[in-house]
């Protein structure tokens, strides 16, 4: 093996374009390679930055050629800067482009991701892809279709209302000798034709695709292995590296010495500011090469752990600000006969996708090239572009098939250490992180204090809601229900802001929403306890919207919920939650071991109304996955950690949901199909801390104020 | 050290030169250019690198490749014949029994092994065979149906 780049010192590896640096080359008697490399950025870097500011201006295209394109045999490909982490866009996109342009949907074939090919996105998160990108797809596709009917009318000589197509054929209904398909029209070339007005998109009635359920369409190389992900993506002369991390948040490193590879030729040592790699042709020497190096650090600034957290976060932050008012709060309280004010906390949670962050950055043509692991391709192409100091053009950012994200893979790190790694040495190299890194870089879902107060009047109906979210983010604070006089504010956001946590945070799957559905669905159900009411029937009381009232009496009527005030001992909870457009209502069922606090989930029934739903198999998939994910933060999920250090840094103690929690699991999607399709990817989540908080009550008598519901807490909280 | 160890690998002889300390997981991705099996967690905690080792399902990632001298390794690319998948294969994705697929190989892998030795397990032993593989995205309840139904096809076509 030799993996010392060739012309190392000599030239940028990325040819006379790229900035001028200063790269130090100290080649040790014994062979080993150190690098060190100061960057002079200055310019180029704050160019690179108004350039990043510029790609997250870009607008969506117009042309629908940036969004599919038809091959001279009639295959369609469709372009799309969304990627596919699990949530099922490879099987959906292609549904919606099948239907608006009349083509078989095993014609089309799907590009996601790539930023040469692909048009700009600004992220495939917030269940967006369906209600956000899908009407831009959908109105493409029916511009081409419109266009090609122009096209063979006036080929034809013939009014375009006499032509109809079918699988990408169009023929005459006078003649039908006269047919000729997509391809045969377009010869594989963009279309360079438009509509002088907007598309007409079909009418629900007309769909013959789109509402069908699919199966997934990457499933078949996904079971043989064949499926490609940023880590098995190979290029020759690649190198693995492996970074040095410090022991903990704030710490800063004072100086390695890395003398002890001295004798390995193998190895590539890089060292810049921020960041120390060690390379190897091989990743598990890299690794264990790693571990070699002699570091030191200072000691981490920070003095919090995760019990003194809440006390740290209800105190500092930002000012608080007004989300929503209505009413008078102070008349609000004065009619309030009984009053219920409760302080609910969340712990950090860990996104623990099963793909760890990964990239591969390789150095082609005076480009940098870099598979990622992101849900973020374009502002992938922004990081890495700032990083080197690169205009964003000279960046291209290629998307494999992401093992999962839940908005742990918005920011790209990894693809930045790549690129710089690869400029550094002049050879590819893949950065795929240790699971223990995974945990240390995360951003996690944050830790959050929210502080509910409420009234009930006197006929048993909530006078008054003052609500504060601290940290957790506004979206889903707002009141679903009809409450005279109401208050809720927010200090800081999901994703910081920072100087508050000791580490990094950011959007875990419905950002804010989790917290806020677990604060203001137990808040009620402590509510309908004080008003003597069975939780459903208190709900219904104040709610009006009848999207909200249509799930919340769907769930009760399917499950054949008989009426009970909390505390019944059944083991029953109940909760509703409204995100990106979709309303969905949980009931579960539970069983709460007395002597251990250990909590079964014996059945888990959700209901969701999502408008029209593209593909109701999917839709279902994710609900399942909203479920059994929200048993984790719900039960089991928080990082524990001390003065910036992590003591949760693997699956040994950060304990995700396993097929033993399975519960008996119902999912029901209730007809809309007249209105707009809603996100799907996100809504059923966000209710599953109430829902299993009420249901530990109603079994045991004991509140749970606190996620995770840990046997301990649950053991600590039952009523002597 | 280097070591000379040959093994079976997906039907076909191979020889290798290689530390035999190095686990498995990382030789089969680099020197034997395979993908399926997959990194986790590195510590024996989430089941994405399982391989067949004779049939029985070991954990790549901290398994030292010498253990492999002599006896016959499956990967998730080995386990389909002549282009037919196998019955795992065909009813994961007749139960869209997957959604990202990072965990799918170690998954299948598992099952194959847990059936050899159950080949007519109740639903509550397929979840207690397959608790120590992770999946994040929650597609469990999918994946305990694919398994069962693949157990049925087996038994009922003679199957292995």
């Amino acid at each position: 093996m030799n993996p010392h780049a060739p012309g190392i010192g000599s030239k940028s590896p990325g040819g006379p374009a790229v900035p001028s640096r200063r790269a130090f080359l100290r080649n040790c008697a014994s062979g080993l390679v150190v690098w060190f490399i100061l960057p002079d950025l200055g310019a180029q870097q704050s160019e690179a930055a108004s350039a990043v500011a510029a790609g997250a201006r870009a607008k969506a295209s117009t042309d629908f050629n940036a969004y599919l394109r038809i091959a001279e045999d009639g295959r369609v490909t469709c372009f799309t800067g969304k990627i596919e982490m699990g949530q099922g866009p490879v099987t959906s996109l292609p549904q919606m482009l099948a239907e608006e342009l009349d083509v078989s949907v095993d014609a089309v074939d799907i590009v996601m991701g790539d930023t040469d090919l692909c048009p700009f996105d600004q992220g495939t998160w917030g269940s967006l892809t369906t209600r956000q990108f899908g009407p831009q797809l959908r109105a493409a596709a029916a511009e081409a279709r419109a266009v090609l009917l122009e096209m063979a009318a006036e080929r034809w000589q013939v009014p375009v209302t006499q032509l109809v197509v079918h699988d990408g054929v169009i023929q005459d209904t006078k003649d039908s000798t006269r047919r000729i398909t997509y391809g045969e029209l377009t010869k594989g070339k963009a279309i360079d034709r438009h509509l002088a007005a907007p598309p007409v998109l079909k009418k629900p009635s007309e769909f013959k695709v789109m509402g069908q359920p699919r199966f997934r369409r990457d499933a078949r190389e996904k079971v043989m292995g064949a499926a490609k992900y940023s880590g098995d993506i190979r290029v020759p002369g690649m190198l693995y590296a492996s970074i040095l991390r410090p022991p903990a948040h704030g710490a800063k490193l004072l100086r390695v010495d890395a003398s002890a590879l001295a004798a390995d030729k193998d190895f590539v040592f890089v060292q810049e500011p921020g960041l120390v790699a060690v390379l190897h042709e091989l990743p598990d020497m890299a690794e264990e090469a790693l571990g070699r190096l002699k570091a030191e650090f200072e000691p981490s600034p920070f003095r919090t752990d995760d019990r003194t957290i809440y006390e740290h976060l209800a105190r500092v932050g930002p000012e608080a600000r007004l989300v929503k008012q209505t009413g008078n709060l102070e008349a609000g309280r004065s009619l309030s006969m009984t009053t219920v004010a409760t302080t609910y906390f969340n712990a950090y949670v860990a996104h623990a996708a099963m793909e760890t962050h990964t990239a591969l950055a390789e150095i082609v043509d005076d480009r940098m090239v870099v598979w990622a692991s992101t849900q973020n391709p374009f502002g992938a192409r922004a990081e890495v572009a700032a990083a080197l100091g690169w205009p964003v053009s000279r960046v291209r950012v290629i998307t494999p098939y992401v093992g999962g994200g839940f908005g742990g893979k918005s920011f790209n790190l990894e693809a930045v250490e790549a690129a710089r790694l690869a400029k550094a040495t002049g050879r590819p190299v893949q950065v795929r992180w240790t699971r223990e890194e995974e945990f240390f870089n995360d951003t996690f879902r944050p830790a959050a204090v929210v502080n509910v107060g409420a009234g009930l009047d006197a006929g048993g109906r909530i006078a008054f809601w003052d609500y504060e979210v601290r940290f957790a983010g506004d979206r889903g604070s707002e009141l679903i229900y009809d409450v005279p006089a109401s208050r809720i504010r927010a200090v800081g956001n999901f994703n910081g802001p920072p100087g508050f946590h000791p580490f990094g945070v950011g959007a875990w799957r419905a950002p804010g929403c989790n917290t806020n559905a677990f604060a203001r669905e137990s808040q009620i159900d402590q509510l309908a306890k004080a008003a003597k009411a069975d939780p459903i029937e208190f709900r219904l009381r104040q709610l009006t919207d009848p999207r909200a009232r249509r799930v919340l009496e769907a769930v009760a009527k399917e499950w054949g919920w008989q009426p009970a005030v909390p505390g019944s001992g059944r083991g029953l909870g109940v909760a509703i939650g409204f995100d990106s457009g979709t309303y969905v209502a949980t009931i579960g069922e539970i069983a709460v071991d007395k002597a251990t606090g250990h909590v079964t989930v014996k059945r888990v029934m959700c209901v969701q109304e999502m408008g029209l739903v593209i593909n109701p198999q999917g839709a279902k998939l994710q609900m399942e996955s909203c479920i059994m994910m929200g048993l984790g933060y719900a039960l089991t999920e928080r990082i524990r950690f001390k003065d910036g250090a992590l003591r949760d840094t693997n699956f040994d103690s950060y304990a995700i949901p396993r097929f033993s929690w399975l519960p008996q699991m119902e999912t029901i999607i209730l007809d809309a199909h007249d209105s707009p399709p809603q996100g799907g990817g996100e809504p059923a989540i966000i209710v599953m801390g109430a829902v299993l908080a009420n249901a530990i009550h109603d079994a045991t008598g004991a509140r749970l104020l606190e996620l995770p519901m840990t046997p301990e807490r649950i053991k600590t909280a039952l009523p002597a | 050290m280097m070591t000379t160890i040959a093994f079976r690998l997906n039907d076909r002889p191979v020889q290798i030169q290689v530390a035999p300390d190095r686990n498995l997981l990382w030789v089969l991705r680099t020197e034997l250019g395979l993908t399926g099996p997959k990194y986790g967690c590195g510590i024996d905690q989430c089941g994405v690198c399982t391989v067949l080792l004779d049939g029985r399902a070991v954990r790549s990632c901290i398994t030292p490749v010498q253990a492999a001298a002599g006896r016959a390794v499956v990967t998730i690319e080995g386990l389909a014949r002549d282009g037919a998948l196998h019955p795992l294969q065909k009813a994961f994705i007749a139960h869209d029994a997957l959604q990202c697929g990072f965990c799918t190989p170690g998954m299948i892998l598992t099952a194959y092994s847990f059936l050899r030795v159950k080949p007519n397990p109740t639903r509550e032993e397929v979840i207690a065979g397959m608790d120590r593989n992770l999946c994040r995205c929650g597609a469990h309840v999918r994946i305990v149906e694919a398994i069962l139904t693949a157990a049925a096809e087996m038994r009922a076509t003679g199957h292995a």
